[in-house]
């Protein structure tokens, strides 16, 4: 069992460029159901992809893949003519916004936008146009979701990952491959794992996350990763300590950040002493949460959690 | 401001002496008022209670009252006076840190008959998603102080991104600031003129503070700071005209035109590494296990070989740092891509210092081997500890 995504789960994708072909071809390789993509210029055309997969040998399942691709002109077409219940969102920053929106009136379960650089009041925008929608949005600026051996949707690296038991969320893109990283190696490998993104205003948080996983029969523990910047990971402490009953794990970047300098994520910056590392540390391990003291050592808080 | 409808004292820019003079009579001629204010314009906060490192006397702004018994003349010397003193000087607020801020541009004001001093920010809120306005009765201060202090004296109004901001939002808060008769009308405007140009502008903070009610009832911004969102910058060319070079750090600005981003710290231990979150933690762990960070460098997602090269040279170029950590965890990243860049980089700029290399993820097994036959000398790591660790011991040699 996973979150979100599973091997039926049907994936469109707006943003066909460069990047957007690129994981096209990884996503399919990995096992992913790709079945259409929106571009206005292009639509009416397909786009054949084909190669080796990633799990090429391994018995029971194919070897090499050939998938053709429809482009349509809008979401709602593409929706309706391939059935796909998610789309994943590669457009440049100046149009994801826009992207986000329109894919929110197609009917989709999810919409997980990758695009790193939206200008934050065009977040703001799409935020309060999907509050009455039904869909979900993870991101923008995050590597996607993944379900191990079933689903991979987004930029993160497939062989890493291994079917497991633990539910993985984060803001930071390589910090969750990481902590994906350790998983596998200790065995416990990732049920399903969400990148939130590391922006300001995103769609799903880690509160959103933690029902999830706290719902999902198979997710028996929980790791979330969180940096400086907002108050998000106080959030999800408060609710940890009030809802969850499975172990969590976790881990905070920024320790050594200095104030008001924004670390690379547009999101990650401490402004007028709200926003610390060692206030989220704290916060977490009130919630009775393990936190990792360094980036090594988030695999074995995972055991030392799920094993108290 | 002015541009936008949001009412500001007339005033000039001056960047030298002469300059600074000449503003005195047109400003009093015009203003019907005999005092004038000489500030320094840096960016920073603070200035009217941060002092000059060369004349700790003197303040970041000052008042000339001069002109009230002496006339123009007498105005004119005392803002002379002033901003020869001011000019190249280097202000110390609690905003610049203890180095302090080289003055290099003044501001000469008009004098203002100030009634009260208040207080008004949009600020995008996160919690909720929006821009919210926050108004203060006490102005002149500074508002974290006041949000600790007194947060009852703060009141807040969320922008919602279709409408703005509504009237009755408005003039709530400005009966919330006390605000009447002429004055409130005047509130109403400004508050609604500012909502309208931080959503237009694109800004994440516009701090206007004072915000000055005159005698008379006018409504005027004294002071004020304005913070523009960086993944906007790309819609607002004007805004990015009037960044000041010189105020910025030489190396975060070589590194941003390489798309890389770089902040530069106190430490001997350079890192270079590949993700946002994972530069932050890569910094912790040398913190953690006894070292001090020089930087923190995301060469991003997707760099190429002269991205990477280029990062090294900045990294380098540092006389703080001892050595270097280079840490990746290759996904889209290749391993090869950053190992040849590092090769590439020492071959172009020399390499005098221990270098400490983990590479994780895609193609890490032939970015080894560029790292090995390259025959320089390179230390792997098997991961991000034990690469904080070999960096720290290879530095305090």
């Amino acid at each position: 069992m996973s979150v979100l995504v599973d091997k039926s789960t049907k994936v469109i994708v707006q943003g066909m460029g460069k990047i957007g072909r690129f994981h096209t071809d990884k996503a399919i390789a990995y096992g992913t159901q790709m079945v259409g993509a929106v571009h206005p210029s292009r639509a009416g055309q397909t786009e054949l992809y084909e190669g080796e997969t990633d799990h090429s040998g391994v018995p029971g399942r194919p070897d090499t893949y050939r998938v053709e691709i429809p482009i349509y002109r809008t979401v709602p077409e593409a929706v309706a003519a391939t059935g796909a219940t998610v789309s994943v969102v590669y457009v440049p920053p100046p149009f994801a916004a826009d992207a986000i929106m329109e894919a929110s009136t197609a009917g989709l379960d999810l919409i997980v936008c990758v695009t790193e650089g939206i200008p934050v009041a065009d977040m703001v925008k799409a935020k309060a146009y999907l509050a009455s929608r039904r869909s979900r949005l993870v991101g923008p600026n995050c590597p996607g979701v993944i379900t191990p051996r079933e689903c991979k949707i987004g930029i993160m690296p497939g062989y890493i990952h291994e079917a497991g038991r633990v539910g993985v969320v984060s803001r930071s893109g390589t910090l969750t491959y990481e902590a994906v990283h350790q998983l596998t190696q200790v065995g416990l490998g990732q049920t399903t794992a969400i990148g939130i993104g590391g922006d300001p205003v995103n769609g799903t948080d880690f509160i959103d996350c933690l029902r999830l996983f706290n719902d999902d029969p198979d997710t028996e523990g929980v790791i979330m990763i969180g940096e400086i910047g907002g108050t998000a990971e106080e959030e999800a402490a408060a609710w940890i300590t009030a809802n969850m009953t499975k172990p969590v794990a976790g881990f905070i970047a920024g320790t050594t950040a200095p104030a008001g300098k924004r670390m690379g994520h547009a999101g990650a910056i401490i402004s007028g002493g709200k926003g610390t590392a060692a206030d989220k540390i704290s916060a977490l391990e009130a919630a009775g949460v393990v936190v990792a003291p360094t980036p090594t050592d988030m695999g074995a808080a995972m055991l030392q959690a799920m094993s108290s | 401001m002015k541009a936008r409808g949001i009412p500001v004292p007339r005033g000039q820019v001056a960047t030298s002496v002469a300059e600074a003079i000449a503003a005195v009579a047109p400003l009093i001629e015009s203003s019907g008022n005999p005092v004038v204010v000489v500030k320094s314009q840096i960016h920073a906060g603070g200035r009217g209670k941060g002092r000059f490192l060369e004349y700790p006397e003197l303040g970041g702004v000052n008042v000339v009252l001069d002109g009230i018994e002496g006339g123009v003349e007498a105005a004119k010397r005392k803002v002379g006076e002033l901003a020869g003193r001011m000019l190249g000087s280097t202000l110390v607020t609690v905003q610049t840190g203890p180095e302090g801020k080289q003055v290099n541009r003044l501001y000469v004001e008009q004098g203002i008959d100030i009634d009260r001093e208040l207080y008004v920010s949009v600020v995008l809120d996160r919690a909720t998603s929006r821009n919210m306005v926050m108004v203060s009765t006490e102005g002149g201060t500074e508002i974290e102080r006041v949000a600790e202090e007194t947060p009852e004296k703060i009141l807040k109004a969320a922008l919602d991104p279709g409408y703005g901001l509504l009237d009755f939002q408005a003039r709530q808060l400005a009966y919330g600031l006390g605000l009447e008769g002429l004055a409130l009308k005047n509130g109403v405007r400004f508050l609604k003129a500012l909502a309208t140009a931080a959503v237009e502008m694109d800004t994440d903070l516009i701090e206007i503070n004072p915000l000055v009610v005159t005698t008379d009832g006018a409504v005027m911004a004294l002071d004020g700071k304005m913070g523009f969102e960086a993944n906007a910058l790309y819609r607002h060319p004007e805004v990015q005209d009037m960044r000041d070079l010189s105020e910025e750090n030489a190396a975060e600005i070589e590194a941003s035109g390489y798309g890389l981003s770089f902040i530069k710290l106190d430490g001997t231990i350079g890192c270079m590494v590949n993700g946002a979150g994972l530069a932050m933690a890569t910094m912790d762990i040398i913190k953690y296990v006894g070292g001090e960070p020089a930087n923190f460098l995301d060469v991003g997602g997707g760099a190429d070989k002269d991205q990477v090269a280029a990062a090294f040279k900045i990294i380098t170029r540092d006389p703080a740092v001892k050595g270097i950590f280079v840490n990746i965890f290759g996904g889209i990243m290749k391993c090869d891509t950053i190992a040849q860049g590092v090769v590439d980089a020492v071959a172009e700029v020399g390499l005098d210092m221990p270098l400490v290399v983990r590479l994780e993820g895609t193609n890490v097994e032939i970015g080894k081997r560029i790292l090995d036959e390259s025959g320089l000398n390179i230390v792997s790591a098997a991961d991000m500890k034990d690469g904080a660790e070999k960096i720290l011991e290879a530095t305090s040699q």
